[in-house]
Parts: C-alpha cells; structure tokens; sequence
C-alpha cells in the first residue's frame, strides 16, 4: 500500500474573491514507502501548495489525502499527529529558527510530541551527526552560524520527529555549491540509513537526476507527470515545452542521437555518461 | 485568516473617485466625518447614507467589499449597542427583567449609534480603497507642510508612515509562513489551551522581530545607495495637481454638510 497518496485533489486560494486562484488542479498519485522522489515545476506551478497538504496544513477544497491508506481529515483533532509522521521542512528554513541555542532549537519538535527528554537527547545528537554538525555547535547560540550551518539546523529541527515522510521543499537554494553539496550528501545518507521516503524540491535538474528514483513534475496547477527518472528526463521534448529543463548531459546526449550517435540509453547523470563512453571507447579498442 | 484584513487595501482602479486629487479625498474625508457627527437625528444619517453609497457607486468597487471593511469590528459594534441598549434610563420602557431595563429611547439610540459607525467604516474605507498608500503619505506631507515651520518633521513622518504601510502586507505574509513552519513542528499555535498558544507564540515573534530587524537594515542600505538624504531639496516623480473636478467634489461635500447642519436644526 502507498504511504501517501491523493485523490483528485483540488486546493483554490481566496474562493469567492475577484483573487480566486486554483493552485492544484485534480491531482491523483501515489508514493510508496522508501521511495526518494524529486519534485520539479516552474514558480507557481502549484507544487509548494501541494506539498503542504502533505502533512495538513493545507486542508483541500475538494479530493483528499490518504496516509496509510486513510484520509488524514477524517478526525481533525489527530491532525498534529500527520504533522509528527510527515516531516515539512519550507524554504529556506533558516528564518524559522528562535531558541538561543542550537540543541533546544532542533529538540523543538520532538517536545511537541511530547517525548521524554532521554529520548529527545538522542534523537538530536542522532540527528545532528546525521546532518553533518558537530556536538560542539549544540550549545552554541543558532544566530552565530554560517548560513549553510543555520539551514542544517533548521532540517535537523524537522529530522529529529522522525517523520516517516520527510519533504523538504528546495533546501539548497540560495548556497554556495559546497554548501549545497554537503546538504544533499547528508540527506542522501539519512535517506540509506533509516529508509524513509522523501520528496526534494528542486529545480536543479542535476541534483534530481543524482538522487531521485521517481520524479513529480508540475505544470501550471496540474500533474504533468509521475513517473521513474529515465522515463521522464526520455521526454525532453515535453519537459522543455513546459519550461523545465533536462540535465545538461541530457541534452548533449540528444544532441549526439541527433547526429547520428545514438547509445541506446537515455543519460541523464555525468557519472553514468563517463562509464558510458569509456566502456564505448574499449570496445572499439578491442575492436 | 490573516489574508482577510481588508484594512488599508487598495483596489486599483480608474474611476472617478481614483482620480480625486489625493489631497482633496483627504479633507473631503474630514468634512464627512465631521457631517456624521453633527447630524443628530435619523434623517441627516439618511443625507449621510445617501453621500456614503453615491460615492461607493462612484467609485465601482463591489459593495461586498464595504461590508468585508466592517466585518472585523463586529464585536465592537455589538458592545457598543448593548452599551446604549442597555444604560439608557430616559424614554418608555418597552422591557424589564430583572436589572435589565430596554425603553424606546434605548432602542433608537443604539440604532442610530450602529449605522453611524458603519457608514464612518464604510466611507473611510473608500479613501483607502481607492488611493494607493503612497499617494495617501503624499497627500498627508503635503498637507502637514504650513507645520515644517514649527520644526514638526513632517517629511520624515511621511516616510516614515510608507515605510511601514509597504510592509504590513510583507510582514503577513512573513507572519503567514513562519506559522506554517512551526505548525508543522507541531506548535500549536490555533489549537490548544491558552497557555500553551501564549509560550509558542515565542516561536513566531522570535523570528518574525529577527527578520523585521534584517529587512530594516537592508532598506537602509538600499536607500543610503540611491543617495536618500532626507526631504531638502527632494523633487517627486508625481506632482499633485488639482483639477476643476476636486473642486467640484468639494463643494458637493459641503453641500451635503450644509444640508445636514440645517436638517439638523430643523428636526
């Protein structure tokens, strides 16, 4: 059974206004457990909206949202607990950060959920090392960090409820690529350790080719498609009518099928590029 | 439910009442309040209704709107026509139960108190609805200027005032997102006693100040780089000028507030 899905979701901003907006159009899908998928869509395609109905904080107009298998509004006092098994980390989360030191800002969560505080230390030490942030930075006030550091914190706050689902909606924008490396490494880590499912938003193709087994791709309000990595980057044609790009290894790839050098496969990271001409190169030595 | 507050928001637009010197709507706005007040019986709040919806036709914005402007002092109109329902001893009594005592006079009062203040919110309203806050701090410096003579810093309120009106709508929407953020920690911030809703609301003032402090701090630089030294010698990009139709406007106003004094005396 999937561990998320929606049906025929339908969220309208301001009903009844002249700002009347549907922001997610009708849309059906399903996420399977341990499943790492990439979210992609222009500004304003709807898929920020979309994903705060994830975990309830947005309640839809019409259609629904299972998790288990059952409608997370149908007893809307136990909305909270969705909150503690569907993680949402928001865009640059670093501005949500206001405890004086780093330890009790990422034990916000846990306590909210009410765990003793035995428990609670462990789960920050855990999720700290996780993240990449030394113990020495737990008592260390938030306000004195790097900006790359203040955005680990901010994740680890959401990490450490131990969400069954974790979102974490671009959660490298606006860092240095070092920065941004680091973060996607840890999460990828996190993701190989305790097998849950996580949606990225992003919107550099590069970084949802490296680590996405599935891709949600949204286009103005509706879902354009759902689909395995290989198969949606296959349709470039469609992904860049819509505004998106491919990766650019991608697209040189096309560019040589074009011309007359086709591999037979659809590339989409540097690193399976490189394997690929290195083993086509031998085999024409052998040749 | 912070998205509602209609308060100080302009509908753009291109009707006659948009197009009133910003200045003018200002005093014109003055002379109604003033003709709300003197009028002391039913018939000058009919001369006032008559003026207040005139002009909301005039302007084409949806009634609905008006009625939205006076939505959120709703409590504040029930407290206060309980107020005069309820301590009003002059006239019949009509109704008594115990230490509750309704007469005529009461009844009037209340009524008469009520459609007061929702026509002085309605017709307020529209001088925001249908002048962007810049032109409205336009209009205030220029019509505070005589008092720069006294040393009173009226450009620097002027700034001051649209600084602060361009961002009450960023500070919502800061506001809006912080929330979310710390709801899905698990803050309960619209549910939950009252003591626990009052310790999270640390959660959000904490960054929502840090965050004012930064945004300041950034509007300072960007200011001090386009050479912003204050009001001397500053020229603007849109000159206010009046036209035959401000005039006109005017008198009518004056003209309504004539017709209340004398239906006042009369009545």
């Amino acid at each position: 059974m999937a561990i998320l899905e929606t049906q025929e979701l339908t969220y309208t901003y301001s009903v009844g206004t002249p700002f009347e907006k549907t922001a997610v159009d009708h849309v059906s899908l399903k996420i399977e457990e341990g499943e790492m998928i990439g979210v992609m869509g222009h500004t304003g395609s709807g898929k920020s909206t979309l994903i705060q109905h994830f975990n309830g904080l947005l309640k839809p107009t019409s259609g629904k949202v299972l998790l288990d298998g059952k409608d997370i509004w149908a007893d809307k006092d136990k909305i909270r607990d969705v909150r503690f098994k569907v993680g949402l980390v928001f865009q640059y989360p670093e501005y949500q950060i206001f405890e004086e030191t780093v330890y009790k800002d990422i034990a916000f969560g846990p306590k909210n959920m009410g765990l003793d505080e035995a428990e609670i230390k462990r789960r920050v030490y855990e999720t700290a090392h996780d993240i990449g942030l030394s113990e020495e930075l737990l008592e260390r006030s938030p306000f004195e960090l790097s900006g790359g550091q203040k955005r680990r914190v901010a994740i680890a706050g959401v990490m450490a409820m131990e969400p069954r689902v974790l979102i974490l909606d671009e959660p490298t924008a606006g860092l240095d690529p070092a920065g941004r490396d680091k973060i996607l490494d840890h999460i990828k880590s996190y993701h190989e350790r305790t097998k849950n499912t996580i949606l990225i938003v992003s919107h550099s193709m590069e970084d949802i080719a490296t680590f996405a087994d599935r891709i949600l791709v949204m286009s103005k309000a509706k879902l354009f498609c759902c689909d395995e990595t290989v198969k949606v980057f296959a349709r470039a044609d469609e992904i860049s009518r819509i505004g998106l790009d491919v990766p650019q290894i991608t697209r040189v790839f096309g560019e040589l099928k074009r011309r007359g050098l086709d591999f037979g496969k659809e590339v989409y990271t540097v690193g399976y590029a490189r394997d690929l001409l290195l083993r086509q190169l031998k085999e024409r030595e052998v040749r | 439910m912070l998205r509602d507050i209609t308060i100080g928001q302009y509908f753009p637009g291109n009707s006659v009442i948009h197009r009133l010197d910003p200045r003018f709507k200002i005093i014109i706005t003055i002379i109604y309040i003033v003709m709300l007040f003197t009028g002391d019986n039913f018939l000058c709040l009919a001369v006032g209704a008559v003026f207040t919806f005139g002009a909301i036709l005039l302007s084409r914005i949806p009634l609905k709107m008006f009625f939205k402007s006076v939505k959120p002092l709703f409590i504040f109109l029930i407290i206060t026509s309980l107020i005069n329902l309820l301590f009003m001893s002059r006239g019949d009594v009509l109704f008594e139960w115990k230490f509750i005592k309704i007469t005529d006079e009461g009844l009037t009062t209340s009524a008469f108190m009520v459609i007061r203040i929702v026509l002085l919110i309605m017709g307020t309203s529209l001088l925001t609805y249908t002048t962007s806050p810049i032109t409205l701090t336009d209009a205030i410096e220029r019509l505070l200027s005589p008092l720069r003579k006294i040393k009173f810093p009226v450009h620097e309120l002027a700034m001051m005032m649209s600084i602060a009106l361009r961002f009450i709508p960023t500070l919502i929407e800061e506001t809006d997102k912080i929330m979310s953020a710390q709801k899905a920690r698990g803050a309960e911030i619209d549910t939950g006693s009252f003591a626990v809703r009052a310790k999270n609301l640390v959660s959000i003032l904490v960054p929502l100040f840090i965050s004012a402090f930064r945004r300041a701090d950034e509007l300072a630089t960007a200011m001090e780089c386009r050479c912003y030294h204050g009001g001397e010698g500053r020229t603007r990009l849109r000159q206010l000028r009046s036209a035959p139709r401000d005039y006109i406007a005017l008198a009518v106003t004056v003209l309504f507030l004539a017709a209340v004094i004398v239906l006042g005396k009369l009545f």
